[in-house]
C-alpha cells in the first residue's frame, strides 16, 4: 500500500491521531456589537498600527472602510493610511514575503477573513493569552495557540503576563498541569480594563473586515422578511378562501 | 363606439392563445399538469417538500448563473474571486449566501421529501420508476454538491475533495490509483481538478438534474400522486371520470403551495441574512483558509448532508474476508445508497401508508430515521471521542450502521410478519 | 367538494392582491441580480482618476494615456494651431460645441480649460475607433484645407485640433472631453471636475 493510501486511511479513521485536538479557550468572549462603527474605527487604528506591519488584509479596500464608517477619504488618508497606500486598493503590507519567512519561520498569513476562519472567541482569547516563556525561541508563548510564531506585538500596551497553572486529572486518570488563567507581572501603558477594551475593538474590526457586508445584511434582512411576512398573510387568506370548497 | 372597440380588444388574448394552441400545446399542457391534474385532497404537511425542492432548484440555478459571472475556476484565483464576489460585486454577498444556503436547504427539503415517500409507501407499485427517478435525482444532487464544494478553494474544499477522490483508490485489481488520477487529472487535487469540477458543476450535472426532474414530474403525473392514506383514489371516480377524492392541482394546490413556499422563504432568508454560516454547518470555518496542499486541517468533516454516509464509511475498522477496512467502508457507503433503489421490491407489505401498517414496519422506519440522524451527528465528530454515552463514537456508528442496513435487508421479512397486525385500509381517503 | 356560495369577488380580489404584491416582490428580488452586473468596486477602483504629467509634452506633440480603459489624448497646441481653430468655423458640424460632448468648463472655442492643452477621449464618435493624430498642414491625402487634426482610419471621419467634427463625415458629434482638472501647472487629473465647479 502506498504511503498516501495509509495517510488517507488515517485521515478518514482518526483525524485527531495526527493532529492535536483544538485547545480549550480560557476566557468567554465579551459581547461585541458588529455594527458599532466607533468600535470598528478604534479597532481599525489598532489593526493598522500593530498588525498591518507584518500581516496584509488584501481583500479589504481602504475606500470600503472609509465608506462603511462614514469618514471622508482625506481623513482616512491622514489618519489611517501610510503615505504609500492607495485608497482604492487592499491593505497590503510593506515587508517582503521572503523577509517574513526568515524572521518568523512562516510568512504571516493574510488576515482578511481570519475572523471567519478562527471565530471571534478564538481571536479574543489569542490576544489575551500571550505569556512569557523562556523555553520558546521567541521568548513568548500563547495559551490559545501554543507554539505560535508571532511575538506579542501588543506587549507595550498590555505589559507581560505569566500563566497560572493548576494540576488536574485528565480523562485517562493522569495528572497534568494546565493553564487556567493569566496574571500580569509587568504593567504596560494600558490598564487591564483599557487593554481588554482595545482587544474588543480590535476583534470588532476584524469581524467587520472578515465580512463588511454584515452591516448591510442585517439592515436589508429586516425588510425582506417583513415583506415575505405580509405576502404570507395575503396568500394564506387566498388559500383559505379557495379551500372553503374542499372542507 | 368605445364599447365596441373594447369588446374587440377583449378577445385578443383568446385569439392569441388559440393561435398558440394550434402550434404548441399550451392549453393542453396547462390542463394536463395543473388545471386538470387531479391530486388527492388529503395532502398534509409532508406534501409541501416536492414543490419546495423545485423552488430551491430555481434559486440554485439563478444564483449559480450570476456567481459564474465573477467566479474564476483557477487554483490561483478561485479563493480571491469568492472574496471579490463577497465584497466588490454589488449584492454579490447576497447571491453567494443564497447559493450556499440553498445547497443545504436543498438537502433538508429532499431528505424530508424522501422520508415522506418512506412513510406513505410512495415507492410501491405502480410508482417504482417514480421512486427510482427520484433516487437518481438525489444521487445527482450529491454529486453536484460535492463538485460545487471544491470551488471556493478553501481548506475544506481541498481536503474534502482529496479524501473523497482517494476513496476511489480503494478499488481493487490495481485500477484504484489510475482511476483517482483520471478523476483529478493530476497526482493531487489541483488546478486541473478545479477546472473540470467547475465544468461538471455548472453545466454537465445541472443538465442531467433538469432532465431527471422533468422525467420525475412526468412520471408522477402519469401514475398520479400517492397520499397519506396510501390508497388509490382512481378506484372511485365520478361520472366524468374524475376521482371522487381528488381536487384539481390548480388552483387548490397552487394556492396552498404558495403559502408553503413563503413559509420556506421566510426560514431560508432568515438564515441568509442572519446566520449564513449556520454555526459552521452551512459554511465551515476552515473553508475561510485558502487551500494549502501541504497542511491538513485538524478535522476534515464533510458538510452535514454527507455525514450519515461518512459515518458508515468510518464505521468499518477491521479487515474482513481478506478485504481491508477501507474497501469495506467504501463498499458499505455505496451500498447504503444503492439499497434505496431496491425498496419497491424489498417491501412485501400489501399496505402502503404507515397509518395502516403493523408495528414491525413502524418500529423499523423510526429506527432507521433515528439511525440516519445519529450517523449524521457522529459524522461531524471525532471517531475516538465519546460524545454520546457508554461507548465511543465509532462503536455507536457501528451500531447504527447495523440498524441502517437492517432496515433494508430485513425488510422482506418484517413487512411480511406485519401481515396480521396491519390495520384495515379504508376505501376512501380520511381527510 | 362543493362550489355553492362561492364569493367570486373576494376570490378575484385576493388573487389580484397576491399577484400584485408578489409581482412587486419579484421586481425587488430582481434588483440585486441586475445591479450585480454593474461595475464592481474593483472596476470602480481601477476606473479611479488618473494623474498625467504634462510638463514633458513638446509643443505640437501628442501624449497618450489611459483612463477607465479608454485612450486619453493630450495635445499641446501651438499658437498657430489655436489661430487656425478659430478660422475653421464654417467647415464644422458643431463649431460652438452645443452638444454635450464636454463638461461645461470646456465649452469654449478651444474645448479646454487652458487653451494650450487639449485633453480628450481618443475615440471616434462614429463607431469607437481611435483616430490618428495628423498635426501636419495640407498633407497629400487629407487635402490643402487640412490645418492639423484627427483622422479616423476606420471610416474616414475628420476632427480638428479641438476634436470638433467636420461636416459631411460619418461621425455625428465632436469627440468627448473627459472631466479633468489642473492640480498644478504641470499636472492634470483626468476623471474629476475642477474643485470650483
Amino acid at each position: 500500500m502506498t504511503q498516501k493510501t495509509v495517510l488517507t486511511i488515517l485521515l478518514l479513521l482518526a483525524p485527531e491521531l495526527l493532529f492535536a485536538a483544538g485547545t480549550r479557550l480560557l476566557y468567554t468572549m465579551p459581547h461585541i456589537n458588529e455594527t458599532d462603527r466607533a468600535a470598528i474605527q478604534r479597532g481599525a487604528r489598532v489593526f493598522i498600527n500593530y498588525c498591518l506591519t507584518c500581516h496584509s488584509a488584501e481583500y479589504m479596500r481602504y475606500k470600503r472602510i472609509a465608506d462603511d464608517l462614514g469618514i471622508s477619504e482625506d481623513i482616512m488618508k491622514k489618519n489611517l493610511m501610510f503615505a504609500s497606500d492607495k485608497i482604492h486598493e487592499g491593505m497590503v503590507v510593506a515587508i517582503e514575503a521572503d523577509d517574513a519567512r526568515r524572521w518568523f519561520g512562516v510568512p504571516p498569513p493574510d488576515l482578511s477573513v481570519v475572523a471567519r476562519a478562527r471565530t471571534r472567541e478564538w481571536l479574543y482569547n489569542y490576544f489575551m493569552t500571550f505569556y512569557r516563556d523562556e523555553k520558546s525561541p521567541i521568548g513568548v508563548n500563547n495559551a490559545t495557540f501554543p507554539g505560535t510564531a508571532m511575538p506579542n506585538i501588543l506587549w507595550e500596551l498590555q505589559g507581560w503576563q505569566d500563566p497560572v497553572y493548576e494540576t488536574r486529572v485528565n480523562a485517562k486518570g493522569d495528572q497534568e498541569r494546565v493553564i487556567v488563567d493569566m496574571k500580569l507581572v509587568e504593567p504596560g501603558k494600558q490598564t487591564a480594563k483599557e487593554f481588554k477594551q482595545t482587544i474588543r475593538d480590535l476583534v470588532t474590526f476584524m469581524v467587520y473586515m472578515a465580512e463588511p457586508a454584515e452591516l448591510e445584511r442585517h439592515r436589508l434582512g429586516f425588510w425582506v422578511l417583513a415583506f415575505l411576512f405580509v405576502l404570507l398573510m395575503i396568500s394564506y387568506a387566498l388559500k383559505h378562501e379557495y379551500w372553503r370548497d374542499v372542507h | 363606439m368605445i364599447d365596441n372597440v373594447l369588446s374587440k380588444v377583449a378577445v385578443v388574448p383568446a385569439l392569441l392563445l388559440a393561435w398558440l394552441d394550434r402550434r404548441f400545446p399550451v392549453t393542453r399542457m396547462w390542463n394536463e399538469h395543473l388545471a386538470h391534474y387531479y391530486a388527492p385532497k388529503n395532502f398534509n404537511f409532508w406534501y409541501f417538500f416536492g414543490s419546495l425542492a423545485l423552488v430551491v432548484l430555481v434559486i440554485q440555478i439563478v444564483t449559480g448563473i450570476f456567481l459564474t459571472m465573477n467566479y474564476k475556476p483557477s487554483a490561483a484565483e478561485a479563493f480571491a474571486s469568492v472574496e471579490f464576489i463577497m465584497r466588490d460585486v454589488n449584492y454579490g454577498w447576497l447571491i453567494r449566501y443564497m447559493h450556499s444556503t440553498g445547497a443545504s436547504a436543498f438537502f433538508i427539503v429532499v431528505y424530508l421529501h424522501m422520508f415522506r415517500g418512506l412513510m406513505y409507501g410512495s415507492y410501491k407499485q405502480p410508482r417504482e420508476l417514480l421512486w427510482i427517478l427520484g433516487m437518481l435525482i438525489y444521487m445527482t444532487l450529491m454529486a453536484e454538491a460535492f463538485l460545487g464544494y471544491l470551488l471556493p478553494w478553501g481548506q475544506m474544499s481541498f481536503w474534502g475533495a482529496q479524501v473523497i477522490v482517494s476513496l476511489f483508490e480503494a478499488m481493487p485489481f490495481g485500477i484504484g490509483a489510475p482511476l483517482a488520477e483520471w478523476i483529478r487529472g493530476d497526482f493531487t487535487i489541483s488546478d486541473a481538478t478545479l477546472n473540470r469540477f467547475f465544468a461538471y458543476h455548472v453545466i454537465a450535472v445541472p443538465l442531467a438534474l433538469l432532465v431527471l426532474v422533468a422525467a420525475h414530474i412526468i412520471a408522477l403525473h402519469e401514475v398520479g400522486s400517492n397520499n397519506p392514506d396510501g390508497i388509490e383514489i382512481k378506484e372511485h371516480k365520478d361520472e366524468n371520470g374524475v376521482p371522487l377524492d381528488s381536487i384539481p392541482f390548480h388552483p387548490y394546490y397552487t394556492v396552498k403551495d404558495i403559502v408553503g413556499v413563503l413559509v420556506f422563504l421566510i426560514l431560508f432568508f432568515s438564515v441568509v441574512f442572519y446566520a449564513p454560516e449556520m454555526g459552521g454547518w452551512f459554511l465551515e470555518h476552515n473553508n475561510f483558509i485558502p487551500a494549502d496542499p501541504l497542511r491538513t486541517p485538524e478535522h476534515i468533516v464533510p458538510l452535514w448532508y454527507f455525514t450519515p454516509f461518512y459515518s458508515i464509511l468510518r464505521a468499518f475498522t477491521y479487515p474482513f474476508l481478506g478485504v481491508d477496512a477501507k474497501l469495506w467502508g467504501v463498499l458499505a457507503m455505496g451500498a447504503s445508497q444503492l439499497l434505496f433503489f431496491f425498496l419497491p421490491w424489498l417491501d412485501r407489505s400489501p399496505v402502503r401508508s404507515i397509518r395502516y401498517r403493523g408495528p414491525y414496519f413502524r418500529c423499523a422506519l423510526y429506527s432507521f430515521a433515528l439511525a440516519f440522524v445519529v450517523l449524521g451527528y457522529l459524522g461531524v465528530k471525532s471517531p475516538t471521542e465519546t460524545d454520546l454515552f457508554l461507548f465511543n463514537n465509532t462503536v455507536w456508528a457501528q451500531i447504527f450502521t447495523a440498524v441502517y442496513f437492517a432496515f433494508f435487508l430485513l425488510m422482506p421479512w418484517y413487512t411480511k410478519m406485519d401481515k396480521d397486525e396491519n390495520r384495515p385500509v379504508p376505501e376512501r381517503v380520511t381527510g | 367538494m362543493s362550489s355553492d356560495g362561492v364569493n367570486l369577488r373576494r376570490r378575484r380580489f385576493l388573487t389580484a392582491t397576491t399577484v400584485a404584491v408578489g409581482g412587486v416582490g419579484g421586481t425587488f428580488a430582481a434588483a440585486p441580480f441586475v445591479s450585480s452586473l454593474l461595475p464592481s468596486q474593483k472596476a470602480k477602483a481601477l476606473g479611479a482618476p488618473v494623474r498625467i504629467d504634462i510638463s514633458k509634452i513638446e509643443p505640437g506633440a501628442l501624449h497618450r494615456d489611459e483612463w477607465r480603459g479608454k485612450l486619453v489624448m493630450v495635445v499641446r497646441r501651438t499658437k498657430q494651431n489655436l489661430e487656425d481653430l478659430l478660422a475653421l468655423q464654417g467647415k464644422l458640424l458643431d463649431p460652438n460645441s452645443k452638444r454635450q460632448q464636454q463638461p461645461s468648463y470646456a465649452q469654449n472655442p478651444y474645448r479646454s480649460i487652458r487653451d494650450e492643452y487639449l485633453v480628450m477621449i481618443g475615440l471616434c464618435t462614429h463607431l469607437g475607433c481611435a483616430p490618428t493624430y495628423r498635426p501636419e498642414v495640407s498633407p497629400e491625402d487629407l487635402g490643402p484645407e487640412w490645418k492639423g487634426g484627427f483622422y479616423c482610419p476606420c471610416h474616414g471621419s475628420r476632427f480638428d485640433l479641438a476634436g470638433r467634427v467636420y461636416k459631411s463625415v460619418p461621425a455625428p458629434a465632436n469627440m468627448e472631453i473627459p472631466p479633468y482638472r489642473y492640480i498644478s501647472d504641470t499636472l492634470i487629473e483626468v476623471g474629476v471636475d475642477p474643485e470650483n465647479t
